[in-house]
């Protein structure tokens, strides 16, 4: 087995194909161990884990939690706000105090792009970013490269559509990376207030309908909308965005038959994605992304900490 | 003291001199200006032979932080970076704490660059109160306490009305109005250059057109009005074609850039290093050719470099929350002369931007090496090579992403009203 030959995982965008793989198969190997009645291996005793949150989230912290506590690292869970970290302590000087506690490995969460990368030219610790502004999402994406690969069986050559606000989601800039990496045909839809500026120089192609990017499409990704971007004029209203981009019994129809149906979460129901579609086994794969997430944190907690030493 | 500087390549453009010569300076003024002038007892003589001797440079557009901001800079300490520079003479922007925006602080600003006593300090007049955007400041008053110009530089004029009013009213003491020309609700959010590195970088983008418009904007004004404008740190091709059809039409429009925008894409922000965070935001490839082009056909007048000295407290945050700017003068040169080596202009045109340019946009009768003129002076190695130590800076602020690169050619010496403020002659090449 190879090893992975980073100190951190920042992003997919400076991730090697070789890389992907590595992680993809171990989380593979790992996805056995949360089925066991005993769910817990010693393979990282002794190490120390910090889920730095400084962002609201549920289903990824936890979902670091329960990778680390599998594999037996302690974890140790801190969620702080920004607006605190505005007028107090910085995060360079949060950073150095948990440094000289020793951990292992810090997880971070953060609002502002690039702050991950910030703490990981100071700290010799690993730095897993678990989502930094509208920036990566590494562990997502590959959580999601995972599910298309145990759905589908590869990734080369599958059409993928992510559908919605792709300007300001990290989700869909990582995914972009790894799926074109692999080998993917990617493709994007939003109205034009919701792409970035100059996204087909990601080697995606872009659409302003959703049909037309779901048609044909092998794997159909519907993104969260937030309803803050209301305010900021990027769409008027949820009811007309539910009226054209959500992904409904009708227009999945112009996805392949067996197109499998993927959110990252949480869910707006009827927003971006109607009930009976993310509800549907036949198509849906939302919960068995949620299940191989653990197994893609596991994997990487597991590498970063040496790998098969 | 008296000096004579012997044997120099003099590049004097407002006179269109290219040629060796000698400069006598007595009390303070240019006393001479020839070929072979003969040294008395009483004179020192500094052998120049293979350097520059232009005009004292000016930089137009500096901050220099006091009053209220003295832990990023000090006059004094802005004053030193200048001259370290090449620069006898600065023109300070007016967003300080308080703004200057009332006589007390211009005559403030005044006092403390006199006690510095090194550059050339003059204040720059807020348009408005606090710089706020809604009552014009008493431009008279102001201009009797000192300052030489006006600007809300960074927080730019977005009232229409309130612009043309203060375009009408400066010109009637003949005040040149600088503006920042920035729609703060196409760039609100912003925090880089919109394309593709800020799409790769999860970064709200400050779009191209945010510059555009308001500079768009301001000539149809200034038109409008029959009054001059100047613009500040051009960034943009959209900018600079709009400078460049307003000035064939025979407008009085000038224009500035400053170095990180001919030298510098927004590439380089790929790490997330606040270094590179400038307002406006580093652009595109594209756009850099633009600013040069604008630079070598005219349309850019003036090379200064918006020296915005900061602490480390604000800039090792995370990149949404650092603060713009780049500590800019101790560079400037180096950065400019590079337009030099790259073929983009000719030595003379440079120094036209950055002395006798900038001394007609602003009414001052500086930058020519005329008999009787304050003799203030910049020497320029051309081919000494150095590296950029920021650690090394007169500036408080340590803030450049120039640190470590290779330069070529700097100021050796620099005289403000006949007396040498710095001296690196006898520096290592």
């Amino acid at each position: 087995m190879m090893k992975l030959g980073k100190k951190d995982i920042l992003g997919i965008r400076d991730m090697s194909i070789a890389e992907i793989n590595l992680i993809l198969e171990t989380a593979e190997s790992f996805l056995e161990i949360s089925t066991r009645e005993i769910k817990k291996v010693p393979t990282l005793r002794g190490k120390s884990v910090i889920n730095l949150f400084y962002e609201a989230s549920t289903r990824t912290r936890t979902s670091f939690e329960i990778a680390g506590k599998r594999l037996s690292a302690d974890t140790i869970n801190i969620s702080a706000s920004t607006s605190s970290v505005v007028k107090g302590e910085t995060l360079i000087d949060t950073a150095r105090n948990l440094e000289a506690m020793n951990p292992d490995i810090i997880v971070i969460r953060h609002s502002a792009a690039g702050a991950p990368h910030l703490l990981a030219s100071l700290l010799r610790q690993s730095i897993i970013n678990a989502g930094d502004g509208a920036h990566e999402h590494p562990s997502q994406a590959l959580l999601d490269m995972m599910t298309i690969k145990e759905k589908k069986g590869k990734i080369a050559g599958l059409k993928v559509a992510l559908i919605g606000d792709i300007l300001h989601s990290r989700v869909a800039r990582s995914n972009i990376y790894g799926l074109t990496k692999m080998g993917a045909q990617v493709v994007v839809a939003g109205p034009a207030t919701m792409m970035p500026r100059d996204i087909n120089q990601m080697g995606v192609r872009a659409y302003t309908k959703l049909e037309d990017a779901i048609a044909d499409a092998d794997v159909v990704m519907m993104l969260r909308i937030q309803l803050e971007r209301q305010k900021q004029n990027i769409f008027p209203s949820l009811r007309e965005y539910a009226q054209h981009y959500c992904l409904n019994r009708t227009n999945i129809k112009l996805a392949k038959p067996d197109a499998i149906v993927m959110h990252p979460g949480p869910m707006n129901r009827g927003v971006e994605i109607s009930p009976d579609i993310a509800d549907d086994p036949g198509c849906s794969v939302i919960l068995d992304q949620v299940n191989n997430g653990v197994a893609v944190r596991m994997a990487l907690f597991y590498l970063l900490s040496g790998g098969n030493e | 003291m008296k000096l004579l500087l012997k044997a120099a390549r003099v590049i004097d453009p407002s006179q269109k001199i290219d040629a060796r010569m000698d400069i006598l300076i007595e009390e303070g003024k240019i006393a001479g200006c020839n070929s072979n002038i003969k040294a008395s007892q009483d004179v020192k003589v500094i052998d120049l032979t293979g350097m520059i001797v232009a005009p004292g440079l000016i930089d137009m557009h500096v901050h220099l932080r006091e009053p209220g901001l003295e832990y990023k800079e000090t006059i004094a300490s802005g004053s030193a970076a200048a001259v370290a520079g090449g620069f006898t003479s600065i023109a300070c922007m007016p967003n300080t704490e308080p703004v200057n925006d009332n006589r007390s602080v211009t005559e403030f600003i005044r006092r403390k660059a006199a006690e510095a006593n090194l550059a050339n300090v003059y204040p720059i007049g807020a348009i408005s109160i606090g710089s706020e955007g809604r009552q014009l400041t008493e431009f008279w008053d102001l201009k009797e306490a000192g300052i030489l110009a006006l600007s809300d530089d960074g927080k730019p004029v977005m009232d229409a009305a309130l612009m043309r009013r203060a375009l009408e009213y400066a010109s009637s003491l003949d005040l040149p109005v600088i503006q920042h020309c920035e729609d703060k609700n196409l760039s609100a959010g912003g925090l880089m250059n919109e394309g593709y590195y800020a799409t790769v970088l999860g970064l709200p983008g400050i779009p191209a057109i945010a510059e555009d418009v308001m500079v768009a904007r301001d000539i149809l004004i200034a038109e409008y009005t029959r009054t001059r404008i100047h613009i500040a740190h051009v960034s943009t091709a959209g900018a600079v074609r709009l400078i460049r059809n307003a000035k064939a039409r025979g407008l009085n429009v000038t224009a500035e850039t400053a170095p990180h925008y001919f030298t510098l894409t927004d590439e380089s922000l790929q790490d997330y290093d606040t270094n590179y965070k400038v307002s406006p935001p580093l652009r595109s490839a594209a756009d850099v050719a633009a600013i040069k082009e604008g630079l070598a056909d005219g349309t850019l007048d003036v090379i200064a470099c918006d020296h915005a000295p900061h602490a480390r407290t604000d800039k090792e945050v995370e990149f949404e929350y650092a603060l713009n700017g780049i500590s800019g003068l101790e560079t400037s040169l180096g950065l400019s002369l590079n337009l030099v080596q790259e073929g983009v202009l000719p030595l003379p045109e440079l120094i036209g931007k950055m002395s006798c340019n900038p001394a007609r946009i602003l009414n001052l009768p500086k930058g020519a090496l005329i008999k009787g003129a304050d003799a203030d002076i910049t020497v320029i190695h051309p081919d000494r090579s150095w590296t950029v130590n920021v650690k090394a800076f007169r500036s408080r602020g340590k803030n450049s992403p120039f640190s470590g690169r290779q330069m070529q050619g700097c100021a050796v010496l620099t005289i403000v009203g006949g007396d040498i403020k710095y001296d690196g002659l006898a520096s290592k090449t």
